[in-house]
């Protein structure tokens, strides 16, 4: 067993190539953020129904996905499992570039982007966009600190401790907001309920293991470090874990609206009649996005390949946008019932639902906010020692690992 | 920020000589102490934004013409939104909802538009505060403070609010309106302080339907408020219990 080294990742070529396509996305981003601003939001399918969409979608699953993307730190050192500290690192690198990635889509597609100064100053604090503003720049900063605490030499554990339950307190905290943006809206059928919170906290544990996973197997291959079988197939049947927790909430869910008989038209169009959206949760969200990868997560040969782990983790990936897209845009498709009762038909398409058809610069966007957060993740592997020379099993946790 | 209240922001110490001028017979000036003077000033200034006051709307459904759509012209032109051919993007401060009693199938219409929340989840939700409520109760949006986010959008039961998807032309000077920000019925803010009716209303009762009645709910001396105490109505979403200041009565 050697020690564990930190190194920052040497430059070559698969390094400047990913890179260079990162930073095409960035670029084709930043025009689109201008074409928009230009021209309007008419150039988009964002419409007076409608009024979040695509890029909402991309932001909240970023955003959602950060807080998950520490729990691998939280792992290492809240709860003490020591093959988990050698990532601790990246996990934390991650997680700010992904909130980075998910604020820059959010703040980029505001009718008034060059107005966030106000954003920024003026808070009404009954509301929860408001409250979000100061948990998330909280959050860049508690987990900042808790890098450099992980980072720096000389720092005591009780220390190092505190700072990690302060920062896995404050994810919590934050993505009790993001569920809390739909959970506590109370015009629209489709949001309205509390158990929104708590499972975007579960959508988070999930996106931010799959991201994580991703982002670890993909660096590892690209600078040659070894990533130890035994620890990546912990963190892929812990994933396992996470997705069957989401498909339990959203059973809960939508279990829970049925009851309600005022809320049973809106589970009728997401379930049963609603099209694109019915076919979106049923394929999308739980078979595609939950029901395969959980049984390539738990798949008794996952150890020997990695190709299912790492085809689960983009499933979950695809799967957590499908969600978010059923949410934020089904959520909204479905009429309001502003006169119940009555059959409700007007120019402002009153009792219809609302149809939705993004255009290529909503995700562009989208996609520019991915490539934020990776190239932020990149270059900071790059300039920081975020990740060891070696993740072989023997090296991390030889013992811990042993007894799985 | 507020720019229906700009006039009752304005200190003494800051008028102009032209205000004071102005103002004339109406300035009064009183001495309380050596030092220490109270001024009051009358005109037009103190009949808006008065706390005292909550201006609402009573709309009779029944006196509603399905055909009718001459409170949505009059607000349009009013206030400076139109048809630009894109009917999902374009503003509606308001609009003519066509209904029909699935239990009953009595066919009726009704004008919709903000209904003016006591406790409206518009100003709940936005992070910057540019929606606002006027101590008179009307609900506006602060264009100088709104950033576009569209939270209100979501949080408003009433689908009362627009976003400016492209660029405006032929403004009213009465109603500025601005790209990448919300908006919705003023209730005709710049009338009501003037001592007017919103365009809505004059243009019902021009038809002569009379379908829509403005006034204040708090005076019980006032037609609405009397019409409210002697006659049933109903608030829309009233299981949200937002106390909305538009009333809709025979719904």
């Amino acid at each position: 067993m050697e020690r564990i080294i930190y190194r920052e990742i040497k430059p070559n070529t698969p390094f400047w190539g990913l890179l260079a396509i990162l930073g095409a996305f960035l670029l084709a981003a930043a025009a689109s953020v201008l074409y928009i601003e230009h021209h309007g939001h008419i150039v988009t399918g964002m419409t007076n129904q409608i009024v979040w969409g695509v890029p909402h979608v991309f932001a909240i699953f970023l955003i959602v996905a950060a807080s998950g993307a520490l729990n691998v730190s939280s792992i290492g050192s809240v709860f003490g499992k020591t093959a988990y500290k050698p990532t601790a690192r990246l996990s934390g690198l991650l997680a700010m570039s992904l909130l980075m990635g998910g604020l820059a889509v959010l703040v980029l597609d505001l009718g008034r982007p060059d107005r966030l100064i106000i954003a920024m100053t003026t808070y009404n604090f009954k509301s929860i966009f408001a409250w979000n503003v100061l948990l998330y720049t909280g959050f860049l900063g508690v987990v900042a600190i808790y890098l450099y605490a992980q980072m720096a030499r000389g720092i005591h554990s009780h220390l190092l401790k505190t700072v990690g339950l302060t920062a896995f307190l404050w994810r919590l905290a934050l993505t009790t907001g993001t569920g809390s943006i739909f959970g506590w809206l109370v015009a629209r059928p489709g949001y309205d309920a509390a158990i929104m919170a708590p499972m975007f906290i579960a959508m988070s544990f999930s996106f931010g293991l799959a991201i994580f996973m991703l982002v670890m197997i993909g660096t590892c291959t690209m600078t040659g470090r070894k990533y130890g079988v035994k620890l990546r197939t912990r963190q892929a049947r812990l994933l396992g874990l996470f997705v069957a927790v989401v498909l339990y909430f959203a059973a809960v869910q939508h279990l829970s609206n049925l009851y309600v008989a005022e809320h049973a038209g809106v589970e009728r169009f997401i379930l049963f009649d609603g099209g694109i959206y019915t076919a979106l949760f049923w394929g999308g969200q739980v078979i595609l996005g939950g029901l395969v990868p959980l049984a390539l997560l738990f798949h008794p040969k996952l150890d020997t390949k990695k190709s299912l782990v790492v085809l689960a983790a983009i499933l979950v990936v695809l799967g957590g946008l499908v969600q978010l897209y059923i949410i934020v845009v089904g959520g909204q498709a479905y009429p309001m019932e502003i006169f119940p009762g009555y059959q409700a038909s007007s120019s402002f398409f009153d009792g219809a639902v609302s149809t939705y058809t993004p255009t290529y610069l909503e995700f562009l966007l989208g996609f520019g906010g991915i490539a934020l957060a990776l190239t932020i993740t990149t270059l900071g592997m790059k300039f920081l020692r975020i990740l060891p020379n070696n993740l072989s099993d023997a090296n991390v946790d030889p013992k811990g690992l042993e007894e799985d | 920020m507020n720019l229906p209240a700009l006039k009752f922001s304005k200190k003494p110490g800051e008028m102009s000589r032209r205000d004071l001028l102005k103002s004339g017979g109406a300035l009064a000036t009183v001495t309380l102490a050596p030092g220490v003077t109270l001024m009051a000033f009358g005109g037009e200034a103190t009949a808006a934004a008065d706390p005292g006051k909550r201006w609402g709307l009573l709309i009779d459904v029944n006196k509603c013409d399905k055909g009718c759509t001459e409170c949505v012209t009059a607000c349009s032109k009013e206030n400076g939104w139109k048809d630009t051919g894109h009917p999902e993007t374009d503003a509606q401060w308001i609009r003519k909802v066509d209904l029909k009693d699935m239990a009953t199938g009595r066919e009726i219409s009704a004008p919709v538009m903000c209904q003016h929340c006591e406790d409206a989840p518009c100003i709940d939700v936005c992070p910057t505060s540019a929606s606002f409520k006027r101590p008179d109760g009307i609900v506006l949006v602060d264009k100088h403070a709104c950033i576009g986010c569209r939270y209100c959008m979501m949080a408003c039961p009433y689908k009362a609010r627009s976003f400016i998807h492209e660029d405006l032309e032929d403004q009213k000077a009465h109603a500025p309106r601005g790209k990448g920000t919300v908006e919705s019925c003023t209730l005709c803010v710049h009338r009501v302080d003037a001592g007017g009716t919103p365009a809505c209303v004059e243009a019902c009762n021009t038809t002569g339907h009379g379908a829509m009645m403005f006034g204040d709910l708090n005076d019980p001396e006032s037609e609405i408020a009397k019409a409210l105490a002697s006659y049933p109505s109903v608030a829309l979403r009233d299981d949200l219990r937002l106390n909305p200041g538009v009333r809709y009565s025979n719904l």
